[in-house]
């Protein structure tokens, strides 16, 4: 067996250092090692964006990561999106907007939205499905999800607050 | 997935030198987009897994006036976030904000597509409209080729053992050029080409002056329409030439049927878009 590794990564704001092997992937370690299970596994193969956290500020399924990568990186994760004082704007979008059905996919969603209203803070809807296709659901249909995330760009344009929720 | 050992090299001489000591059991490693799949379901396997993506040769990008440089790590978000690359070689934009959702952009490389050498990787044929030529190093020294020249087969390529791709360079586009890569797919987003094309062209006085025609997922390798782009030059920019061009382009591709589309199908498609690629290359290089 290759020997375990000490990776040392920001985790939602955090320095933590976990053992791993290079084999294991950021989902695996985030799951199993961490205890951070927010981060759903889907298919494991890149294609449904279930497991979809923020490397450095860009949004990666990390089921096609190494954990040994991360060595000196941030990651966030749906468990970093909340603040102190509950759900954010976009969170609670999505569940007023009934955005989610069995909830697997919800969390690879909300990591994709908040880097897509990141850097486009009012999207069309043409560019909500097409900048969001990498995340699958089998429940909902898109619509309400579509919704969820032009409400969210809403609530965020509204406050003003630049929480980036 | 089966047990490796992984080295983060921070050096181009470091790489090849842990890539050379493994005589080829060792995989460099870019965006992993390909590369961790194939790792999990045993489609290759590796004693030791070189990330490359900390080496600064093979993340430079550098566009100016001689041309453009990219490293071959450099991953796709940065190219389609270049405006100077969105401009200047917009056929490597199209391909790569349209290669996988945003998950897959943030790491997968142009180079790593390359390097997987599928016959219908995206950027592959916008690179051979852009007469790309590609940067080879290995314990034996570096060597250059062009990018058409790179590929030999379905996932094959003249990388010999301990080698690897470390940059890519793009010549500067001549005055009145412009290019343009589609592709068809039976999905909207998020899926592999049917039929990819990437052509490049230069436009004067209502005619063209030069051209680059790439196919792609039309033959056992991305290819390179010699031909079809020399019969290009000296032609009018009509509707007339991008329809015989697409015509032209249909003799000389050989599809295979598989469960995206049949032969005939790819045949058919590759002419409309030889034809729709050409006439926005065109619009591009007279806007």
């Amino acid at each position: 067996m290759a020997t375990q590794r000490v990776v040392t990564a920001t985790i939602n704001g955090r320095e933590r250092s976990f053992l791993c092997e290079p084999r294991q992937t950021l989902l695996e370690v985030l799951r199993d090692v961490l205890d951070l299970t927010g981060t759903k596994e889907g298919c494991s193969n890149g294609n449904c964006g279930a497991c979809t956290v923020l490397l450095e500020g860009k949004p990666v399924v990390s089921c096609l990561v190494l954990a040994v990568e991360c060595e000196g990186q941030s990651i966030e994760t749906i468990e970093g999106i909340d603040t102190k004082d509950g759900l954010t704007p976009l969170q609670n979008a999505f569940l007023e907007n009934a955005a989610l059905q069995c909830g697997i996919c919800t969390p690879g969603f909300i990591m994709s939205t908040k880097a897509l209203l990141r850097d486009n803070p009012n999207p069309t809807e043409e560019e909500i499905r097409f900048k969001l296709a990498g995340n699958l659901c089998r429940c909902t249909g898109y619509d309400k999800i579509v919704k969820a995330v032009q409400d969210a760009a809403q609530r965020r344009c509204g406050s003003g607050c630049g929480c980036n929720g | 997935m089966l047990d490796f050992d992984f080295a983060c090299p921070t050096s181009l001489a470091d790489a090849i030198e842990v890539l050379a000591a493994h005589n080829g059991s060792a995989r460099p490693l870019a965006g992993g987009t390909d590369l961790i799949d194939y790792l999990r379901t045993g489609r290759l396997s590796a004693h030791m897994v070189v990330d490359l993506k900390r080496i600064p040769e093979l993340r430079v990008l550098t566009c100016d006036d001689s041309g453009l440089t990219l490293g071959a790590a450099v991953p796709c978000c940065e190219i389609y976030g270049n405006e100077q690359i969105v401009k200047n070689y917009s056929a490597l934009s199209d391909a790569c904000s349209i290669i996988g959702g945003l998950q897959i952009q943030s790491r997968a490389s142009v180079g790593g597509n390359l390097c997987t050498s599928g016959p219908a990787a995206d950027s592959t044929p916008a690179l051979i409209a852009l007469n790309a030529q590609v940067q080879i190093v290995g314990k034996g020294g570096s060597r250059s080729v062009a990018v058409e020249d790179f590929c030999t087969g379905p996932s094959a390529n003249i990388l010999q053992p301990g080698e690897i791709v470390q940059q890519l360079t793009l010549p500067a586009p001549a005055a009145g050029s412009g290019s343009h890569y589609r592709r068809f797919i039976p999905r909207n987003e998020m899926d592999i080409a049917v039929v990819g094309v990437g052509a490049s062209v230069t436009v004067a006085d209502g005619k063209i002056t030069a051209a680059r025609v790439g196919l792609g997922a039309v033959a056992p390798k991305p290819l390179f329409a010699a031909d079809l782009s020399q019969w290009l030059v000296g032609q009018p920019t009509s509707d007339a030439t991008y329809k015989e061009a697409g015509e032209r382009a249909r003799q000389i591709i050989s599809p295979i049927d598989d469960h995206r589309g049949t032969a005939e199908f790819r045949t058919h498609v590759t002419g409309v878009l030889v034809e729709r690629v050409l006439r926005e290359a065109v619009a591009r290089a007279t806007a």
